[in-house]
C-alpha cells in the first residue's frame, strides 16, 4: 500500500515536459564535457599503440628532463604572478572603497581593460613598451622581455583584473556599522584594519591566490608570444600535440594542467563571494574618513597602474596607425588591410559571428539549465547530476577543453565528427569553457525570484513554459543580458581552446593575431587587437544600457 | 459527506514532521481559518491541499470523490500567497488575463469582462494598467484575489493574505474580504497567524499547534472554551488556577471586582497597571495561589477606583465563565 501510495505521489506531480528539456540539456552536456574529459584521461593512461600503460607516460614525462623542467617553470611563474596580482587587486580595489581618491569610476574602467583584449595582446603591448625597439628598453632600460620577465609581467596584466573584481565586491559589501563601533570604542585605524577589515577579508584573499594562480598556470597566449625558450606547460601541450602529434604526451600535460583548478575547486575556493550572505537590510554603508596622506600615496598607486594599462592600449594605438614604429611615425591605415595569408579582414568576422552564437546559444543553455535546477521539481538524481556538473567547467582550463575536444570529436569513429573544424565545434567549446560564471550568476537571479510564482501559476492551470517564457524569463533580462556580454567578449579574446579546434578557413582574429606576431606584423597584430577592443567595449556599452532600461 | 475532507494526512521533511495525522472537513460556503504560530505547518498543509505539495500519507476528498492523486490544475482552486507573488512585469489587467487565457472556451472579447467585473469587484477598475510596485499593499492583495477568482474556482485558498500589511488597512481588509466571500458565496480556507483576524473572519477555526490540530470550532467556542492550554493562551489571555484537583482557567474580563469582601472572594494585590485606551488590564498578585493573575477592567472604573500599587481587590469568578481542564 505505501509504496503504491508513494509511486502515485511522485507521478501526480511529475512533468513530462520538463523530463524531456532536463534529458536533453543534461545529454548535450554529458556528450560535450563528461566524454571528452573521461577521453583525455584515458588516453594519458594508454600507451600509443592504445593499450593500458598505467603511469608509463607520466614516468616517461618526468624522466625526461626537458619536458618536466616545464612544470617548475610554470609552478614558478604562477607563484610570482599570484603574489603581484593579489596584492595590487586588493590595494587597488582598497582605494576604490576605502580611500576619497579623485577619480575613482576612471580607475575602476581602466583596472578592466585588459578583460576586454586576448592575453597574446597584453604580450604584444608589452613588446612595445619592453621589446627590443620598446619606448623603455631604448631609454636603456632593458628588461629582458622574452622570456620568464615577459610572461609574469603579462600574467599580472592578466589576471589583475580578475583579482581587483574579487576584492572589489568584498571590499564594497561591507557594514558600515563594524567600524563606527571601532570609532566609538577609540580603535586606531591601523587596529580597525587588522583586526575589522582583514578578518572580513580573509575569505576573498585565499580564493584570489587560487584564482590568479590558475589562471596564470593554463595561460597559453602570452608565453606563446613572449616566452622565447621559457617552456611552460600550456605551450608544452600545444607543440605536443600540434607539432609532434605526440597525443598521450598531451593528454599527460593536460592531466598535469587540471591540478590546481582541482585543487582550488575540492577546497571550495572558486565560487566566490560567500562573505556577501552576511549582509542584511541593516547594513549600512560604511563613511569614509579623512586622511590626506592615505588619500595621495593611493592615488600614486592607482596613478602608476592605470597609466600602465593605458600606455599599453596606446601603444596599440601607435603600432597600428604609424607606418613604421619606431622609425617612420606618419599616420596610416594600411595596417587595417590584413594580410590574406594571415586571414585578413574575415577572421575578424569569423570572429564577431562565433562570438554571438556562442552569446545567444551560450545564454539560451544556461539560462535553461539554471531554469531546470532550480525551479524543476521531482527529478532528484537527475537534478544533482545536474548541479554536480555546472560547476565543474571552473575547473577545466581552455588549453584541456581543446585537447579533450580533439580526442573526442576527431575520432572518425564519433558520430559527432562532422562538427570537427566547423564553428559548431568552436561555439559548443565556448559555451561549456566559459559555462560556469553565466550559471551562478543566472542562479542568483532566479533564486530571488520568488517561488510562489510558479505555484500561483500552476494553480491558475498555466503550462509551465508559459511561464518561463511570459515571467521567468523577462524578469531576468538583466541577468541575461550580462550572461550574454560575458559570452560574447570571452569568446573574442579566448584562445586557449579554440588554438587546437579552429581551421584554416574559419580562423577567428584572435589566432590570426598571434600569427601575425609570430611572423613579425606586429603593426598588423596591434591592428587587429583595436578592433576587438573596440568591439568588446561596444558590445560592454550596450549592455549597460540594457542594464539602466530593466 | 463534506465539501472537502482531509483524511490522516502526515508529511514530513526530513526528520521533522510538519504534519501528523492531520483530520478536517469543511462544508460548502464557509470561510475557515487555520490558525498558528508560524512555523506550525499551515502553509504545508494548505499547499497538500491546493495539490501543490504531497503529502507522505493520508488522503483528500473533494466532493466525495479521492482526489489524494489529482494534479493541481484539476483540483480547481484560487489561490493567494502570503507575497501576493503578482507577476511584476504584467500590469493589474495583465497579471488576471493571463490565468484567463488558459480558458480556451471564451472569447477574448468574454476574458477581458470577467476580467473588469473581478476588477470591479475588488474596487480596482481605475488601476488596471498600473504595475504591481504602483500599487499598495491592500491593492495587491486585492489585486491577487481578484486573479485567484477569475477563474471561478470552487474553493478559495488564502495563505497570510494581510500578514503584510499595516493594521489599519488590514481591519479595513478583513471586512472587505468577508464580504466578498459573502457575496460570492466561495467555500474559503484562510491561514493565518494573527488570532484577532481568525475571530473575526472565521466561521469556523482550526487551531494548530506543532504540526497537530489542537482544535476546531466556531470562534465564540475557541474563546469561551478552548479545549486547551495552548489554545486558551494564543487566542487572548487566560489566567489559570486550581481547583481542588483541577486546573481551571478564566479571562482577565470574566473576572468580577466587588467593593465588599465576602467569603470565598479571592483577594489581590494591584501590582502594575497597564493602560490599553478603553480598558485597563490590571497585573495583580494573588497571595493565596501564589501566581499572577490579569484583570481587564473599563478604565473609568479604574480611574474611580483610584487604584495604586498594592491596592487590595476583591475577585469573584463567575462559575459559568470558568473553563476546567485535565492536568
Ligand atoms: N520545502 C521544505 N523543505 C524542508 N522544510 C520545510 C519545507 N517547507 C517547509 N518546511 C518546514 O516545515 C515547517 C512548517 O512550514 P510552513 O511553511 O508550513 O509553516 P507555517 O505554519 O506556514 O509558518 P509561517 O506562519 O511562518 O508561514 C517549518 O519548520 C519549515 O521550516
Ligand atoms: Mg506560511
Amino acid at each position: 500500500m505505501a509504496i503504491i501510495y508513494s509511486i502515485k505521489r511522485n507521478f501526480v506531480r511529475f512533468n513530462t515536459a520538463q523530463f524531456c528539456v532536463l534529458l536533453f540539456i543534461l545529454a548535450i552536456f554529458t556528450i560535450s564535457f563528461v566524454f571528452p574529459l573521461g577521453t583525455l584521461f584515458s588516453k594519458a593512461f594508454t600507451g600509443e599503440n592504445g593499450a593500458f600503460a598505467g603511469f608509463a607516460n607520466y614516468k616517461s614525462y618526468f624522466g625526461n628532463p626537458s619536458l618536466s623542467v616545464s612544470v617548475w617553470n610554470t609552478i614558478d611563474i604562477s607563484l610570482v604572478t599570484t603574489i603581484f596580482s593579489t596584492a595590487f587587486g586588493f590595494l587597488y580595489a582598497y582605494a576604490i572603497t576605502r580611500t576619497k581618491i579623485l577619480g575613482k569610476s576612471f580607475f575602476k574602467y581602466v583596472a578592466l581593460v585588459p578583460i576586454f583584449i586576448p592575453t597574446v595582446v597584453h604580450a604584444l603591448g608589452l613588446v612595445y613598451i619592453f621589446g627590443r625597439q620598446g619606448v623603455i628598453t631604448r631609454l636603456g632600460f632593458d628588461i629582458e622581455l622574452y622570456g620568464r620577465n615577459g610572461i609574469i609581467i603579462s600574467e599580472i596584466i592578466y589576471t589583475f583584473p580578475q583579482a581587483f573584481l574579487l576584492f572589489l565586491v568584498a571590499l564594497e559589501y561591507v557594514d558600515g556599522r563594524l567600524y563606527e563601533a571601532c570609532e566609538v570604542m577609540g580603535v586606531k585605524p591601523l587596529r580597525q584594519f587588522l583586526h575589522v577589515t582583514l578578518p572580513e577579508m580573509k575569505y576573498t584573499v585565499v580564493n584570489t591566490i587560487f584564482v590568479c594562480f590558475t589562471l596564470a598556470f593554463t595561460d597559453f597566449g602570452a608565453p606563446k608570444v613572449i616566452g622565447g625558450n621559457y617552456n611552460v606547460l600550456a605551450t608544452d601541450i600545444y607543440k605536443q600535440i600540434a607539432g609532434q602529434f605526440n597525443m598521450n604526451m598531451g593528454a599527460v600535460v593536460g592531466t598535469l594542467l587540471l591540478i590546481p583548478a582541482i585543487i582550488s575547486f575540492i577546497t571550495g575556493r572558486f565560487v566566490s563571494n560567500k562573505n556577501t550572505s552576511t549582509l542584511n537590510s541593516k547594513t549600512i554603508p560604511l563613511t569614509i574618513s579623512k586622511n590626506p596622506v592615505r588619500d595621495a600615496t593611493f592615488f600614486l598607486f592607482c596613478g602608476f597602474i592605470a597609466t600602465f594599462f593605458i600606455l599599453l592600449i596606446i601603444s596599440l594605438f601607435i603600432g597600428a596607425f604609424t607606418t613604421y614604429y619606431p622609425y617612420d611615425l606618419n599616420l596610416t591605415l594600411k595596417h587595417f588591410i590584413f594580410n590574406q595569408s594571415k586571414g585578413g579582414i574575415g577572421c575578424f568576422f569569423n570572429s564577431v559571428l562565433m562570438s554571438v552564437a556562442s552569446a545567444v546559444l551560450g545564454s539560451i543553455f544556461v539560462f535553461v539549465y539554471s531554469y531546470m535546477m532550480e525551479k524543476a521539481e521531482g527529478f532528484g538524481i537527475l537534478t544533482k547530476y545536474g548541479k554536480l556538473l555546472s560547476l565543474l567547467p571552473l575547473a577545466v582550463p581552455g588549453m584541456v577543453i581543446g585537447v579533450s575536444f580533439i580526442f573526442f570529436f576527431n575520432s572518425e569513429s564519433n558520430p559527432l565528427h562532422f562538427i570537427y573544424g566547423t564553428i559548431i565545434i568552436l561555439v559548443l567549446s565556448n559555451i561549456i569553457h566559459y559555462f560556469s560564471v553565466p550559471y551562478l550568476t543566472a542562479t542568483g537571479a532566479l533564486k530571488k525570484l520568488d517561488r510562489e510564482f510558479e505555484m500561483v501559476a500552476e494553480s491558475m492551470n498555466i503550462p509551465c513554459w508559459q511561464t518561463f517564457f511570459r515571467v521567468s524569463v523577462p524578469l531576468s533580462t538583466h541577468a541575461i543580458a550580462e550572461i550574454a556580454m560575458y559570452f560574447f567578449v570571452n569568446s573574442m579574446v579566448t584562445v586557449s581552446a579554440i588554438v587546437f579546434l579552429y581551421s584554416a578557413n574559419f580562423k577567428i582574429a584572435a589566432i590570426a593575431i598571434t600569427h601575425m606576431e609570430e611572423a613579425g606584423d606586429i603593426s598588423q597584430a596591434a591592428a587587429m587587437s583595436l578592433l576587438i577592443l573596440l568591439v568588446n567595449v561596444a558590445v560592454r556599452m550596450l549592455y549597460h544600457i540594457i542594464k539602466e532600461k530593466s | 459527506m463534506s465539501f472537502l475532507e482531509i483524511k490522516n494526512i502526515t508529511k514530513r521533511f526530513g526528520q521533522q514532521t510538519v504534519l501528523s495525522n492531520i483530520n478536517m472537513n469543511i462544508e460548502q460556503g464557509e470561510l475557515v481559518c487555520i490558525l498558528g504560530p508560524s512555523g506550525c505547518g499551515k502553509t504545508t498543509l494548505l499547499r497538500i491541499i491546493a495539490g501543490l505539495e504531497t503529502a507522505d500519507s493520508g488522503q483528500i476528498f473533494i466532493d466525495s470523490r479521492d482526489s489524494t492523486f489529482l494534479p493541481s490544475s484539476k483540483r480547481n482552486f484560487g489561490i493567494v500567497f502570503q507575497s501576493y507573488a503578482l507577476f511584476p512585469n504584467m500590469t493589474v489587467m495583465e497579471n488576471i488575463l493571463f490565468g484567463l487565457k488558459q480558458k480556451k472556451e471564451m472569447t477574448s472579447a468574454e476574458r477581458k469582462k470577467k476580467a473588469l467585473d473581478m476588477l470591479n469587484l475588488v474596487d480596482l477598475c481605475e488601476h488596471q494598467n498600473k504595475y504591481p510596485r504602483q500599487l499598495s499593499g491592500g491593492q495587491q492583495q486585492r489585486t491577487a484575489i481578484a486573479r485567484a477568482i477569475a477563474l471561478s474556482p470552487s474553493y478559495l485558498l488564502l495563505d497570510e493574505p494581510l500578514s503584510a500589511l499595516d493594521a489599519k488597512v488590514r481591519a479595513k481588509l478583513r471586512t472587505e474580504i468577508r464580504a466578498l466571500q459573502r457575496k460570492i458565496g466561495i467555500t474559503t480556507i484562510m491561514v493565518t497567524h494573527d488570532q484577532e483576524e481568525a475571530l473575526t473572519m472565521a466561521d469556523r477555526i482550526i487551531v494548530m499547534n506543532n504540526a497537530v490540530i489542537e482544535q476546531i470550532a466556531n470562534p465564540h467556542t475557541i474563546y469561551n472554551y478552548p479545549a486547551s492550554r495552548f489554545v486558551a493562551d494564543f487566542i487572548g489571555t487566560m489566567n489559570f488556577y486550581n481547583e481542588g484537583e483541577a486546573m481551571r482557567g478564566i479571562r482577565p474580563e470574566k473576572i468580577k471586582v466587588v467593593e465588599h469582601w465576602e467569603p470565598h472572594d479571592i483577594k489581590a494585590l494591584v501590582k502594575e497597571l497597564e493602560f490599553k485606551g478603553a480598558f485597563t488590564r490590571i497585573h495583580s498578585h494573588i497571595p493565596k495561589e501564589n501566581s499572577e493573575f490579569f484583570i481587564d477592567l473599563p478604565s473609568e472604573r479604574v480611574e474611580n477606583m483610584k487604584l495604586q500599587r498594592d491596592t487590595m481587590l476583591f475577585l469573584q469568578i463567575p462559575e459559568e465563565h470558568a473553563v476546567r481542564y485535565s492536568v
